[in-house]
This record gives structure tokens, sequence and C-alpha cells, in this order.
């Protein structure tokens, strides 16, 4: 038997998820699997789920839509987010699917999560029991795999303020224009003083079980001129951090040479 | 209960929280206009506005809409309004099955950016896929609808752009397949093989059903199990027996009692998996098992055409090329999956489907269920694309076994991933051989082989195999030839009908071989190709001499284009060319078509058309010319559309044969019904006291035309088609030479029509011809357990066709109507060499295997010789 229910309190809804309800938010990963059953905490009429906050840092709401994101007035090194945020699917997957909920279903495709590893996300996850902050990169275990308890609930996305400086950009490499799978996608976060490197985050999607930090990239273009960065992106640095697979989409090989260059444009963006 | 405010009203239901919206929607509310192409957001057909925001029904939660606006559309506001008016005057809406979206998804778009720009366009349609338009049309209505426009009044003369005359059904959310039920209809699904080859054995139905419904197995059939388009080949069951030969195959059906959850969870059947034959090479290796038992070597059919001496001709030539082209299993994908009912009327089994063969489904249905053909009526409902694969039967034999056997109506309705897998798919093509050429670049011969991968049964394989080895030259004068192409049967899906029969495949071949040929002789490729074109007066390949070739005229009319484009290429960048001809109607089997205008007693004409309009406009083009020749307007007919028992047998709508050979056939009931009606005066004098015909009409004429064609001899040597249309296209397109990738900038489309009855018609094939092109060049791929949804299977969506430009050329055919010729087909089959051409022009990649993936453009790339 199904029950639903759909809350407007918090501690409600972390009462039924401790029922042992399963979540669902705008439905966009739920439903292509079948129309879910047995007891479903809807999420997105909790209050203080959806919507963006800017203090110390930024908190974005789990329930926030991609559209919702896409219009928001954001520093520049949210940028990239925004980017992605209109990439998701079409307009009509923007306007239901979450950005808690592209983090949860943990595609090693999903769009919104090479940009928020290089904005240093954490996640802020929630039960009866508490609540607990976990990076994002911690969070994400493996395709379709997170760090979730099945009592938690995840209530919102951080990025620190030391991630909000610099500009960052998104690209994503698909075999059509839109509502495409990503092949390969990269986020680059980058604060530069005097024409030189002095913060630099790079994350590549699509091209490992989880997306990854390539932090080997990052340490070789840290304090180097902007000018010529790409010519110092070392293949093997990016090899050296994500493990392609053969699929429908590309090939293994492709998918490392593809990776290699859109991390060069998107430092040089 | 479930409140919430429908286009403006208030209404409730008692429904579960978590239903879809769309069913909801749709089986509780009985608004049908919103369509269901995927459930799962991929197609964007079932989009709606919560709260003025465009969301996919079928992803929503009826409990989130709890309160809200929900508006779909069957509303009535503004913009809505002037967004309809405005996709029948661009010609946006085709068969009509993503137009309900397209329409919700700009009213969203018009609230927020009145007069929205061409990238806002993009954005705001990019979740709604469309299969027939091309999408050029829908951005240029949307665009357009911040006008009203007062569109005259037009007589809907031959020549003339009117608004299609179905069009205002297209725009309000048209009924098909799936959108009528009777009353107390039983829901029908099948269980089907998870295996490509499996023998299969059933458990304890009677206790899993427990009385849920009735369920039906091959046994059940009272008839012959066994269709097939071409009767001589007739071999698919309708319900396997004990063997499974495909993916996706039918092994038995459920027919659940209303109000039951047609769920198969559960159902008792063990499967015995089998060695399967998934290539042409195991089905071709020595000692391969038959997966038809009658078809040594696995071999279906082989055609084959001959003339002259090929080898001596490529040995005495000044150039030869060699090359091979792979093609893949391309899906139809139209939005609109495979749905109908049925039901009894007296002892008629009444079917209501989606189809574009309602005679050959109502022979097909009685000759399963050993019915007389007379106690079989076949009503085809708005058709939400075919494209080929609506040819051969799907759900109509199971709904009428069900009917027939429980005297109960019945619906069955495929899901996305039911429709890929059960359904046929273009023939994959291995395709080899070698082209020649005199100094001059006139062409000395072609020597081709071709395998076609026809899958598990027969379906259109004959026609694949029989038209490839005539086309296969393209539309140049060759002297001679030597061409084979043999459909052989694997375990993979059911190759079919698709858009071109095989040609486009071969177009690939050979129009990429032309380039290089034309290279080696240091010839234009434009200029190689004018050099060769047929002309009237030559002969084909196959010995016909050809009259009203406009080939010529084609190219001709795209060389200024050509000119400029290379005038204007830069680095990585490039240009292509290719040209089509395509035979209209069957290969050289008869193929006739017959229509009625009759005389009602209150003086009202009505014409009687059963060409199933599968969104091409055959509805309006036969009209324009049945009014034509009688000499009335478009709008002094009232029409009966396609059924069985109302409409003679107009054929089906295939090999681009409507406009031709029906249109020929309404040509001559509206000269017959002129010639009446001056004969007997009726027109001009009270006809209400008159007697009545055996159709019920004071005057009726009936005519039927059949194109005049001659076999082929065991050397493919005759005269296959009685007309035959004429295109080339040329594409203007960027690679990414680090990323494989290709940018699409513009495509301009020369097609000789013979006579345009409705330009904008035309124009909308030319553009959907060329969106499914793009498809096929560079990302259609279907791969059967992998790529059976449209997320994994990519079709163009409105970001990747490039303006197009359309020259429509008129070299009037002698036994066309008016002078026309058939076009559906022969916009679809330039389009792909085109690209691949432009792609060598632009980088020196020789592509040799489509769909040319990024991952395979880059590793062509990587081939070029340097230097």
């Amino acid at each position: 038997m199904t029950a639903y229910a759909r809350p407007a309190l918090l501690s409600d809804a972390l009462a039924l998820r401790a029922a042992g309800a399963r979540v669902l938010s705008g439905g966009t990963d739920v439903y292509p699997l079948g129309v879910p059953q047995g007891n479903v905490l809807d999420l997105t009429a909790v209050a203080g789920l959806r919507g963006i906050t800017v203090g110390d840092g930024l908190r974005i709401g789990a329930a926030t839509t991609w559209s919702d994101l896409a219009v928001a007035n954001l520093p520049e090194a949210v940028a990239g987010l925004q980017m992605a945020a209109r990439m998701v699917g079409g307009r009509q997957v923007q306007n239901a699917g979450t950005i808690g909920g592209n983090v949860c279903n943990a595609s090693p495709a999903a769009d919104g999560v090479p940009p928020l590893l290089v904005l240093e996300a954490e996640v802020e996850l929630a039960s009866l029991r508490g609540i607990r902050r976990v990076a994002l990169a911690a969070f994400v275990l493996g395709p379709r795999r997170v760090d979730l308890a099945a009592d938690e609930v995840l209530v919102a996305v951080h990025i620190p303020q030391r991630a909000l400086a610099g500009q960052s950009v998104f690209l994503k490499l698909g075999a059509r224009a839109h509502l495409v799978i990503s092949i390969a996608s990269v986020a680059v976060r980058m604060v530069s003083v005097g024409g030189l490197v002095t913060d630099i985050a790079i994350a590549v999607g699509a091209c490992s079980a989880v997306p990854q930090r390539l932090v080997a990239v990052e340490q070789a273009l840290l304090g180097q001129p902007l000018m010529g960065l790409a010519g110092r992106v070392q293949a093997g640095d990016v090899a050296g951090a994500i493990a392609p697979i053969d699929d429908v989409r590309a090939t293994a090989g492709y998918r490392m040479e593809a990776a290699v260059e859109l991390v060069k444009r998107a430092v040089a963006l | 209960m479930i409140g919430f405010r429908l286009n403006g009203k208030a209404v409730t239901v008692q429904v579960g929280p978590l239903q879809r919206l769309s069913e909801v929607l749709r089986e509780n509310l009985g608004a049908r206009g919103t369509k269901v192409g995927c459930d799962a957001g991929d197609c964007g057909a079932c989009t709606v506005l919560v709260d003025g925001r465009s969301v996919c029904a079928c992803l929503t939660p009826v409990a989130q809409v709890s309160g809200c606006d929900v508006d779909t559309v069957e509303g009535e506001g503004e913009a809505l309004t002037r967004l309809r008016a405005a996709f029948l005057r661009h010609g946006a809406a085709q068969c009509g099955i993503c137009t309900p979206g397209m329409l919700m998804a700009a009213v969203e778009l018009l609230a927020r950016a009145p007069r929205p720009s061409e990238p806002e366009v993009e954005a705001a349609l990019a979740g709604v896929l469309c299969r027939c338009t091309g999408y050029r049309k829908i951005i240029a209505a949307v665009r357009d609808a911040w006008r009203v426009v007062e569109v005259p009044a037009a007589s809907g003369a031959v020549g003339q752009a009117i608004a299609r005359i179905d069009g205002a059904a297209k725009v309000a959310g048209d009924l098909f397949g799936a959108d009528v039920v009777p009353a107390g209809a039983m829901s029908v699904i099948a269980v089907r093989s998870p295996h490509a080859h499996a023998g299969f054995a059933f458990g304890d139905v009677a206790a899993w059903l427990a009385g849920r419904g009735v369920v039906f197995t091959a046994q059940d059939i009272p008839g012959r199990n066994a269709f097939g388009v071409i009767p001589a080949f007739a071999d698919q069951p309708a319900i396997a027996d004990g063997v499974a030969k495909f993916r996706g195959e039918c092994v038995a059906l459920v027919a659940f009692e209303p109000g039951v959850a047609p769920d198969l969870t559960g159902f008792p059947v063990e499967w015995m998996p089998l060695p399967a034959l998934a290539t042409l090479d195991d089905a071709e290796a020595v000692g391969a098992a038959l997966v038809q038992p009658h078809r040594p070597g696995n071999r279906l059919i082989e055609g084959r055409v001959k003339k002259g001496d090929v080898r001596a001709a490529l040995a005495g030539s000044a150039h030869v090329v060699a090359g091979t082209m792979t093609t893949a299993f391309v899906e139809h994908a139209y939005i609109e999956p495979e749905a109908g009912v049925a039901w009894m009327d007296g002892d008629v089994l009444c079917i209501r489907a989606s189809t574009q063969a309602p005679v050959m489904d109502r022979d097909e249905v009685a000759g399963i269920l050993a019915l007389p053909t007379g106690r079989v009526r076949i009503l085809p409902c708005a058709v939400g694309g075919g494209f080929g694969s609506k040819l051969d039967v799907s759900v109509q034999p199971l709904l009428g076994l069900v009917t027939l056997k429980t005297g109960r109506a019945c619906r069955m309705v495929y899901g996305r991933g039911e429709s890929m897998t059960s359904t046929t798919k273009r023939h994959p093509a291995e395709m080899q051989g070698r082209i020649g050429c005199d100094a001059n670049g006139l062409i000395t011969g072609v020597e081709f082989a071709g395998r076609f991968n026809t899958g598990a049964y027969s379906s259109w394989g004959p026609t694949v195999a029989n038209r490839v080895p005539v086309h296969v030259t393209g539309p140049y004068f060759t002297p001679t030839i030597s061409a084979r192409a043999r459909a052989v049967h694997t375990h993979g899906p059911v190759s079919g009908a698709f858009r071109g029969f095989g040609v486009p495949q071969a177009a690939l071949w050979q129009e990429t071989l032309y380039d290089r040929l034309a290279d080696k002789v240091g010839l234009d490729r434009l200029e190689f190709r004018l050099r060769n074109a047929l002309r009237d007066g030559q002969v084909s390949a196959t010995g016909q001499v050809m009259q009203s070739v406009g080939i010529a005229d084609c190219l001709q009319a795209l060389r200024p284009h050509w000119l400029r484009a290379l005038s204007e290429v830069q680095p990585g960048r490039g240009v292509g060319i290719a040209s089509c001809w395509y035979g209209c109607g069957n290969t050289a089997l008869p193929n006739p078509s017959t229509i009625r205008i009759g005389l009602r007693q209150d003086g009202q004409l009505v014409l009687h058309q059963g060409a199933t309009d599968i969104g091409q406009g055959s509805n309006t083009v036969i009209a324009q010319i049945a009014a034509q020749a009688l000499g009335v307007s478009v709008a002094a007919f009232e029409l009966v559309g396609p059924d069985t028992a109302l409409t003679p047998d107009a054929g089906k709508t295939s090999a681009s044969r409507q406009t031709f050979v029906s249109g020929r056939a309404a040509m001559a009931a509206g000269l017959a019904m002129k010639a009446a009606l001056q004969r007997t005066g009726y027109g001009a004098i009270d006809t209400s006291a008159l007697p009545l015909d055996r159709f019920g009409y004071v005057l009726s004429v009936e005519e039927t035309y059949d194109p005049p064609v001659q076999p082929l001899d065991a050397d493919g040597q005759g005269s296959p088609y009685a007309v035959y249309g004429y295109g080339a296209q040329m594409v203007e397109l960027a690679v990414d030479r680090d990323l494989g990738t290709v940018r699409l900038l513009k495509i301009t489309a020369a097609h000789d029509v013979g006579r345009a009855v409705n330009p904008m018609l035309v124009e909308g094939q030319i553009e959907g011809g060329v969106a499914m092109g793009i498809g096929m060049a560079l990302m259609e791929e279907y791969l059967p357990g992998r790529t059976e949804n449209l997320h994994d299977y990519l079709i163009p969506t409105v970001g990747d066709v490039p303006p197009i430009e359309s020259l429509i050329i008129e070299v009037p055919d002698a036994d066309g109507p008016f002078g026309a010729k058939g076009l559906g087909e022969h916009v679809l089959i330039p389009t792909a060499p085109a690209i691949l051409n432009a792609i060598r022009h632009a980088t020196g990649a020789e592509i040799d295997r489509v769909p040319a993936l990024p991952h395979r453009v880059l590793a062509a790339l990587k081939a070029v010789p340097h230097g």
C-alpha cells in the first residue's frame, strides 16, 4: 500500500523519513523508472527547502529547482552552476528538477555535480538525530550511491564563502544540442590576481564513477599566468584523476581526450 | 480527493496522490489533448503549465498540483489562441502529436518574452521532440505569434499554400490511437521476450490471473498465425508460438478487466535462452542455425540489377574509387507509440488504431482471426507519425483477438520501450563496391554489393533488397552496373519500411564515393554530378527510358548557393552536396488507389479519400487536387477520411505514392464528377427528391489509378516506376577538430516535385526529411537492450536543425496529377551523405560508418594523412 505525505514542516518530514519513507522531490529522476510505490515523502512543500540564501557563503535549499537557480542573482563564481542549470534536460525538467535530487541521484553524468565540486560544496543532512555536514566529494560514493542514512534528508547545499571568489564556467559535451546525457562535462572556477592564477578548481563529470576534481591539474596551474594557461594542462594529469568507460555515447579513449580538451578550453575562458 | 483548477475551472479527482498528472488528466478528467510519448520526461509531448511553468505531466505526481492552476491545450487563453493561429499559418503542425506540448511550452515563453528571439524560442522548446517538422516552422510560428493575422479565404487551388484542412484539430489536441476509449474496455498488455532468442513455457496462468482478466497465447489464434506485408513472405506470428526470435516479441496477451491495475508482475513464464545470431557475420557463417527454417543461409532474398560488363568497364576506366559504408538500426521514433481500441459492431470487428495502411490491416487481421474481410473494419485514428513502421500491424491483430474472443471492447497502448523493441527499424547495411569514370568524369560503371540486416521476420525486407539495386546509381547516367542487395535474417529487431526503403543507406555509399571520384578527375563536385545527371530520353540502369527528369534542374538551382558557400568557407568549415532520386509507389508491382466523390441530396459534395494522413498532408493535397479537377474550392467538399467501411482503397501511405497515385485517382474522380454534373445538370437543380445510388448519393463517381509499370526481369531490367522524383541538397557545417563534433550551419535543399500542390506542405516535408537525415548522419543508433528509450536513443532536438532553405523545382511529370511527383522519402535521402561530404571537405576525414558520433569523427580525423 502506498502512503504519501507532503508535509510543510521539516520536523514532520524527518519523522516520516525516520519511519522509512522514500524521498521524492521534482520527480524527474523518479518517474522515468515508474510511479513510485511504498511510503513516499514529498519534500516540495517543506518550508525552507526551496530558495537561495546569501550570508556567510551560500545556502541553496535542496528543493531549489534548476530554473530558480538559473535566474537567481548570484556571484560570478556560481556562473558555472547557473550554466549547468540551463543544460539539465529541457525547460520542463529545469522547472521541476531540484539540485538536491540531482546530487542524491548520483549519476556519473549529473550536470550539477562538477560545478558544485569546484564550489567546494557541502551538503547538509538532517534527521531526527540531528544535522551533519559532509563535503559533496565525500557524499557521492559511486553511481547511484550516496552517504545518506535511511533516516536522513538532504536539506541544503552550502557553498563556503571562500569558494565564492573568482569566476566559473561549465562546459558540456553531448551528441546533440539539448536533452542529452553528457559524454563529458567540465567545470572550472578560477581566481586570478595580476594575470596569475591564485586559486583554481577543476572538476570533470561523466568520465568516472563519480565526478572528480583534477587536483594534479589544479596544482600545475596554480601561480601560472592566465596567458597560455590551456597549454599547461597535461593530459597525464587529467588521465590520472578519471577512469572513463565505453558506452553507447562514446568510447573510453574518446572521453579521455575530450576531457583533456574541455579542461583546456574551460581554463582558457 | 485532490483539487486544482484545470484551464481556469475547479476540478476534483479521487485518485492516488502519486499518479502521474498526465494519466489523471487523460484518464480521470477526460482531457486527452495532453499526449504521452515516453512517460520519462524525454519527449515533452505531455507538457502542461502548473502555475504558469511548463512541466512534463508524466513526471508530476498529481498531488503536487493540488491547489494549483493547471493549463493544457484544451485552454482558451489569448496567447494560446494566437499560437494556434500561427501554427496553422506557418504549417508548424504536421502529425500533431507534439503540437500540444509545443504550444504549451510556447505559452510559458510568451508570458515572459512576448516577441522572443530565436535563441529564446530554442531554449523554450528544447524539451519537446518533434519527428515530423524539422522544427523550423515551429520556431517561425512561435516568433510570429505576437501578431494577429487575417488569413484571407483561399480556394485551395493546386499551387496554393493553404493551411492544412485538418489543422484545427491538430492545434486543439487531435485524437490519436490512445485518445478514444470505449466504455468498459479491457486493458490489453503483451508479455514480451527479454531475450533475442528463447524458448518459453507458461506456468499456472489461471492461478496468477485470479480472475483479473483473460490470457491469450498463440493457441488462441483461430487463423493463420503469420503476418507480413508481402503475403508470399508472411512469417511473423502475432503471438510467438514456443520460441521468441527477437527481444520484444509478443508471447502472450493479458486482457485486464476495467478497474484492475494492468500489471504483469509475476506473470508465470519460464524462459529458456537460445543462442542468438546478432550480426550479419553470425547469420552468414558456415553452418549457422537458421532463423527461418525454410530460408537457407538465412537469406530472405537478394535483389539485383545487371547491365553490361561492369568489370570490363571499370578496368578500362580512367578513375575508379572503391569504398565501404556501414549503417545502424534506426528507430522511427514517432512521438505517438502504437495504440488502438477494438469493439464489436454486430458481427463486425471494429478496430480503431494508428496505421498507415488500413486495407492491409483489415486483410492481415482477417487472416489471423479467420474472418472474412467483410467482418473486419479498420478505422484509422489521427496518426502521430509513421515513417514506415505503421505499415506493419502492431496492436491491430492483438486487439482483434481479444475482442473477437470475448465479445468485449478492449484497448492497447504501447509504452515507449515496448514501441521501440517490438516494432520495425531501418535496416542496418554493410555496403561495398566500386565506381568508375572516364577522363572527362563521365561515369562508366557501378559495382555494388550490400547486405541488410532484416531481423527475425521478413516485413519489408524484400522491398529494401529490390529497391536498393535499382537506386544505387543515384540519378546519374550509368552505362554498366552490377548491383546486388541481400536481406539476411538475424535475431535482431525486425527491419521493415523506413522512409526510403534502403535507398538512404545506399545513397550514403554512392554519394560519398562520387565526391572522391570528382576529386580524382579534378572536377567540382557539383559540376561532376551535373555532368552525369540523367537527362530526358536517357535510360536508367534498369533500362527505363527516363522522362521529366529534374535532377539537372535541382543541381543548377543549387549552383549559386554552392558557389556562394564555397567562397565563404573558412578553416574548419566545409560544404557538401548529394543528390537523390526515388521511384514513387511499389517497385514493379500493381499499386492502385481509388477515390470516390458523391453528391448528396442536399447538394453537398463529399470526398471519400482513404489515404491515411500521417502528418505529411495527404488530407489536404488530395482534396486540393480533386477540387481543382472538379473546378470548385476545397471548402466545397465535405471530407470522409479513411475507414474501410466508408472509403474505397487508396492503398498504403508509403513509397511517396499518395500525392502521385491517390492524387491521380482524385484528379480522375474530380474530372468524372465535373463531367457527370455537366451531363445531369445536378449542380444547378434541386436534387433533394432524387433517388439514391448504392453509396447513398444522387450522383457518385469512383475512379481508380494504377501506375503503369513493367516487371523487372532476372537482371533487374524493366520500368519499375511510372514516376520518379529528384533532389539535391547542400550542407554547410563546421567541424570541431579536437572534439569531433559537427555544427550544422545551413542546409539548402532543391527538390523537383513536378508540381507543388501545396508549397507550404512541400517545405514541411523537406524540413522534416532533412531533420531525419541529420539524425541518421550524426546521432541515431538503435542497440537492442541499450537504447530503448528517447534519452539513450537520440533524435534531433530544436537546436540540432539549422536554417533550411527550400528550392522547389517543378519539372512536371506526364503521369502525375497536374504534373506532381512524390516527395516524402526523397527529402531524407541526400542529407546524410551531404553531411559526410561536408565533413570530408572541411577536414579530409572520410567517414564510412554512421552515425558519425563525435568519437567516430575524431577517429576519422586522426586517420587523415598529414601533408
